[in-house]
């Protein structure tokens, strides 16, 4: 059980920089960017082609990152000077890059297990430090030996990287051109008549946002140790429930507090998800229910508790007001 | 600083619904004229505002502001030095921003915009000052987002925020329509130090005679794309709202005669 959640938590703390790509799209820029399906894989399939052909996997992570944006950048184009609908433009551009990923790949999976990538070397590198032999002892003293997670590298590193992303996420959306890009999602009448030309910003919006869906693709290829052509199926719901839960909970007062909650959303996803399938009943192929059911909830949910609440309020109300007149035909009444 | 010089635009061309919205219509401002525009429904007063801050091309034509023909100028171009307010208070601010983001934003009007902080401790502080200007208490707010504000306080900080960077065009169209009539009367009063202040050049459309003859210099009436009726500083001291009223049936009347006259 220890074991599972670990798992979850490292791998919803890669997730977590695609949740907060899309949550650029979706809650800044509000645009409901369906790309996200196409461009994890891309950032996937980017990946690892270049570290199977011996680029350095730093560097091939990173051109997941451009690949990203360059696909978010036509989605943009496709939607501000072509003038199609948001959402079709983003289902074009998730179906023109499934036979751009397969290119990229040139086959529909490439394994990526004997190969050096930023995980392997990244535990190759934390070994050598014997931190995890230290924590391990300490576990093993208390007698938990059997609940300790291979290595710490991978979170703590994963934490950095998130965490770096976020703080630049925050600091950017409060510059000069974060401002014109908030307020494009926001108002664009408005910013248009500041002289913002808002196609452009969104543009730049949907660029970024899909270069770190891209970016958290390439990683995730690497820690699972294959790309798939399938992989992006519904990252876009898994991004937005993400975004959803961590909101709830979290709360969104701020910009800063909003992406901690997202970071947060993502980490918790993939706990409910990872303790929903230990259920006996349920296989690995339901995952996309599981996740379809968890957003669905997360919509509704909400909605039905306020009217409910309000219906309960109204029912004081109505009751205060129903003794008030009583109590007055009473004295009336005594008079 | 402004010209409008034979301004012709049609909607809906060549169908049953064409409507000629300007009429070949010429209008120049001065530096720091405050011109009050009234008129009936489609009498194309919007169309004009539209044409001056880029948001419709006019079809023939020539609109020149401050020297610099700006006919085809995209409005985003154009908002370098058109200021405009809306007659929606919600129009002119971005609601789930703070109130100093918003006039950070504002500030970027005449600036290319960079990735340094939009609000820094020196803006801050020019904001403040500017605020304070509104007598509304919101420099003590700054942090505040601006959805949580009342129309009112939203409509001052349209107007403040398209006017301190000093545009060479103000364009307010119906500013305090959509506001109760002492909201409506505090922005009247704004908007009349605003323009002072800063001596702005000014067109407003306005539906309420009374203001139409309380702000500006000049006068102008509108009908059916066209100006009918033009009062300068020292004729607009003098008249009333019923000779305004009048001045407007007669020259209706006029120009509803004329034309039975061609048909008949």
């Amino acid at each position: 059980m220890f074991t599972a959640i670990f798992g979850s938590v490292e791998s919803g703390i890669i997730y977590a920089i695609m949740a907060l790509g899309v949550y650029l799209s979706f809650r800044i820029l509000d645009f409901p960017d369906l790309t996200v399906d196409g461009s994890f894989v891309t950032g996937a399939a980017v990946s690892a082609i270049l570290i199977v052909s011996g680029v350095n996997p730093y560097l091939a992570t990173l051109a997941s990152l451009v690949a990203g944006f360059l696909a978010g950048c036509i989605t943009g184009i496709l939607h501000t000077k072509g003038k199609i609908n948001a959402l079709l433009s983003g289902i074009l551009m998730m179906i023109a890059l499934y036979s751009i990923n397969l290119r990229i790949m040139g086959k529909s999976n490439v394994p990526l297990l004997q190969e050096s990538t930023v995980i392997t070397s990244l535990t190759d590198f934390w070994q050598k430090l014997g931190i995890d032999q230290g924590i391990s002892n300490l576990f093993s003293s208390i007698g938990l030996s059997n609940y300790i997670p291979k290595t710490w590298a991978i979170l703590l590193f994963m934490v950095i990287v998130t965490f770096v992303i976020k703080f630049v996420i925050d600091r950017f959306l409060k510059t000069e051109i974060g401002l014109a890009l908030r307020a494009t999602g926001d108002n664009k009448n408005m910013i248009h008549s500041f002289s913002a030309n808002t196609d452009n910003y969104t543009i730049l919006g949907l660029g970024l946002s899909n270069a770190l869906v891209a970016f958290s693709g390439g990683l995730i290829a690497q820690y699972n140790g294959f790309s798939d052509i399938g992989m992006g199926i519904g990252m876009i719901i898994i991004g937005l429930a993400s975004v959803i839960i961590g909101e709830a909970i979290f709360g969104t007062k701020t910009i800063a507090r909003t992406t901690l909650a997202v970071i947060g959303g993502a980490i918790i996803y993939r706990i409910v998800v990872s303790i929903a399938l230990r259920i006996r009943f349920l296989e690995t192929g339901d995952v996309k229910l599981i996740t379809a059911v968890i957003v669905i909830l997360a919509l509704v949910l909400p909605k039905v508790l306020d009217a409910r609440k309000e219906k309960k309020r109204k029912k004081i109300r109505l009751k205060e007001r129903e003794e008030i007149r009583t109590s007055r035909v009473g004295r009336e009444h005594n008079a | 600083m402004l010209s409008l010089n034979q301004v012709f635009k049609v909607f809906n061309e060549g169908t049953m619904d064409e409507k000629i919205a300007l009429n070949h219509l010429t209008l120049s401002l001065k530096q720091g004229d405050f011109v009050t525009v009234i008129g009936s429904n489609g009498a194309g007063k919007s169309t004009v505002m539209n044409t001056i801050a880029g948001k419709l091309i006019p079809d023939l034509g020539k609109v020149v502001i401050d020297g610099k023909e700006v006919t085809a100028l995209s409005e985003y171009r154009r908002a370098r030095f058109v200021g405009r307010v809306f007659q929606d208070p919600m129009a002119g601010t971005a609601p789930t921003m703070t109130i100093e983001e918003n006039l950070a934003i504002a500030y970027n009007r005449i600036s290319p915009r960079t990735l340094r902080l939009g609000v820094t401790k020196k803006r801050r502080d020019f904001f403040k000052e500017q605020l304070e200007t509104l007598h509304l208490g919101l420099e003590n707010r700054l942090n505040a987002k601006v959805g949580l504000l009342s129309g009112g306080e939203r409509q001052a900080l349209s107007l403040l925020m398209a006017t301190f960077t000093e545009p060479k065009i103000l364009l307010l169209d119906e500013h305090t329509a959509a506001l109760d009539p002492s909201r409506a009367e505090l922005i009247t009063n704004l908007t009349r130090e605003i323009v002072e202040k800063h001596q702005l050049t000014t067109l407003m459309v306005t539906h309420n005679m009374q203001q139409a003859l309380d702000l500006g210099n000049r006068l102008i009436m509108m009908d059916k794309g066209q100006i009918i009726f033009e009062a300068n500083e020292k004729e607009k001291a003098k008249l009333s709202i019923e000779q305004l009223l009048s001045e407007f049936q007669r020259i209706r009347g006029e120009k509803l005669s004329s034309d039975r006259a061609i048909l008949g």
